[in-house]
């Protein structure tokens, strides 16, 4: 199978984010960057169809700041090739970034399947995968946590709620969108990331045409203004612990 | 008078879910602010109409299947026709997708996770939920016919009201590439979270699966059971019939104890129905602080063990 994976950086939200002085975008002085969750796991979910079916993976990626070692990494996981997009304009939205992206996968088909993740943190005008489809004119579903392949269509589980999976029969070519793979995605040694920095070349293309217009307006980013916060348990952890269980017996929760 | 404000009505086996009708209230707030109608637009079972009686019309195309592709590609066949001045789409696993791609076939903004809908002199301003909750961003497109994807509990249910009008609309689909075949049902054994009174909720915070026994000895010193959020799924520590969420169940104990969980969006729809809930986390900036009626802003792995400790010692 021939797996094409978009993949991006978002801020770690571990950390503290802070609004930057125009009141309407993050202040990237001090932000760490990851790879978005949902991508990590369309990147598993990739390499487990691969190590089932053969065929290669393709990641691609926009670059941004500590790209080349997400890239490296996805290499040492198990992933053929990575391709970065250099030149792309600053501050894109996932609709604008979708249109770039979406380019850059159309030359490097054909492909069974282009999967990235169903969201990103920093989504805020579509989804990426949705956005990717519709320019490829490929078949979409989102929300996919397992994928059997084989033949002209794929078997894929979207997942509803109250624990309720879907299965959906996806004619190939298509893009999913990846809640989850079936399995953790894994863990890489650094030994075996340095080892593959030396072996394996970081593909590069330029930002194709244009990326258009942004069709949103932020007027503001700011904290969430609370109706309520949680009243704070001070103390050490024994003295905090002994203050929430007089808490409990008052309301008769023990 | 403005053109008009829609509702995707999301069904869900055989009924309108609770978030269209949340919705329909949203709606019919926005509508009145821009002085138009309130539709709400029916892909399916048009028996279904009965419970959408909240809006002032309802559009309805009976021959979709309930696959995004197909919703979809109806609702941006009728959006091309009828130019409503926006749609509001269920934030939900259900309608998101159909959402997102009925977006991108019309070349308009998919708003993401919006909280709130309000008409700004004439302009829609949307409050959406980013970076798991961390911050919010006041949203405005500057197309016609945005859809909005607004999240579960932005507003109470609206009742169905009287039998609304419906007008039945024709759609033509293209040929299938998504076939629904079958659901899976969870996996039936193990505790019924739903039906417990005490949650012991465990997030990425945990770190190990050898971790959780500090968690199932808090919940059998409460005598309450063990879920969690998605990351400790995802990593097969509990089963996904203990997820709680958007994916997961929704819940309603009497007590809820956060550990190591942030509190994104998806995590906390799933407590709406919680009565006391309690968050430990070591990020004082964390979320799930903001819809906790207790924290305790510290490391989990010392505040548990005094906590299972100190409520043994109550218990006696
Ligand atoms: C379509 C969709 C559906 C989803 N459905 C669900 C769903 O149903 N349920 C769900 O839960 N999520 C769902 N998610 C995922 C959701 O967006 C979040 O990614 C997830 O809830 C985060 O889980 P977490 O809080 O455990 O992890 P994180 O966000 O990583 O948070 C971990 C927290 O632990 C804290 N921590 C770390 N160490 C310690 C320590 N020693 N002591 C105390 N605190 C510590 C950190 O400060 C942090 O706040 C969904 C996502 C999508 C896109």
């Amino acid at each position: 199978m021939n797996i094409l994976v978009l993949l991006k950086m978002v801020p770690d939200v571990v950390e503290e984010l802070e609004v930057a002085g125009d009141g309407k975008s993050l202040d990237t002085s001090f932000l760490r960057t990851i790879i978005n969750e949902r991508d990590d796991h369309a990147l598993e979910q990739a390499i487990l169809l691969k190590e089932r079916h053969g065929g290669k993976v393709t990641v691609v990626a926009l670059d941004a700041p500590d790209i080349d070692d997400t890239l490296f990494a996805t290499m040492a996981k198990g992933a053929d090739r990575a391709v970065k997009i250099t030149d792309a304009p600053e501050g894109m939205t996932t609709q604008m970034a979708a249109k770039l992206c979406g380019q850059v996968v159309a030359g490097l088909l054909p492909a069974d399947l282009v999967l990235t993740g169903v969201q990103a943190l920093d989504d805020l005008d579509g989804l990426s995968a949705a956005l990717v489809a519709q320019q490829l004119n490929f078949p979409y579903i989102g929300v996919v946590t397992a994928v059997t392949a084989g033949g002209p269509t794929a078997t894929v589980l979207k997942e509803f709620a109250g624990g309720v999976r879907g299965e959906f029969a996806v004619t190939l070519p298509a893009v999913l969108g990846v809640q989850a793979a079936e399995k953790p995605p894994r863990y890489v040694p650094v030994a075996k990331v340095r080892a593959v920095m030396k072996t394996n070349k970081i593909e590069t293309v330029s930002a194709p045409g244009d990326a258009g217009a942004a069709q949103i307006e932020v007027r503001q980013l700011a904290k969430p203004v609370v109706s309520s916060h949680a009243e704070m348990l001070e103390g050490s952890p024994e003295e905090a612990a002994g203050k929430l269980v007089e808490l409990l017996a008052q309301r008769g929760l023990l | 008078m403005a053109s008009n404000i829609w509702v995707l009505a999301e069904t869900w086996r055989g009924q309108v879910t609770e978030t269209t009708l949340e919705l329909l209230t949203l709606g019919r707030e926005v509508a009145g602010q821009s002085g138009s109608q309130l539709e709400a637009v029916l892909l399916g079972d048009k028996s279904l109409a009965a419970s959408l009686g909240a809006a002032d019309n309802v559009l309805c195309a009976a021959n979709v299947e309930p696959t995004p592709e197909a919703v979809a590609a109806a609702l941006a066949q009728l959006v091309k026709e009828r130019q409503p001045q926006a749609v509001l789409v269920p934030w939900t696993n259900l309608s998101m997708d159909a959402g997102a791609l009925a977006a991108a076939q019309l070349n308009v903004p998919f708003v993401n996770g919006c909280k709130d809908l309000k008409s700004d002199a004439g302009t829609l301003v949307a409050q959406c939920v980013v970076y798991g909750g961390k911050l919010e961003a006041a949203v405005s497109a500057t197309t016609a016919s945005t859809l909005f994807g607004v999240l579960p509990g932005s507003r109470s249910a609206a009742s169905p009201g009287n039998a609304p009008t419906v007008t039945d609309v024709a759609v033509t689909l293209p040929e299938a590439k998504v076939k629904f075949t079958k659901y899976l049902e969870p996996e039936a054994g193990g505790v019924d979270i739903t039906q417990q009174d005490v949650l012991i909720a465990v997030g990425r915070g945990i770190q190990t699966q050898d971790n959780m026994e500090l968690a199932n000895d808090l919940a059998a010193a409460l005598g309450g059971a063990v879920c969690g959020s998605r990351p400790v799924i995802d990593q097969g520590w509990l089963p996904l019939s203990c997820q709680v969420g958007k994916s997961g169940m929704q819940v309603k104990p009497k007590l809820y104890i956060m550990l190591g969980i942030s509190g994104a969006p998806e995590h906390i729809e799933g407590i709406k129905g919680a009565q006391v809930v309690v968050a430990v986390n070591t990020d004082a900036a964390a979320p799930v602080f903001n819809a906790s009626h207790y924290g305790i802003n510290a490391d989990l792995f010392e505040v548990v063990p005094a906590l299972t400790e100190a409520v043994k010692a109550k218990k006696g």
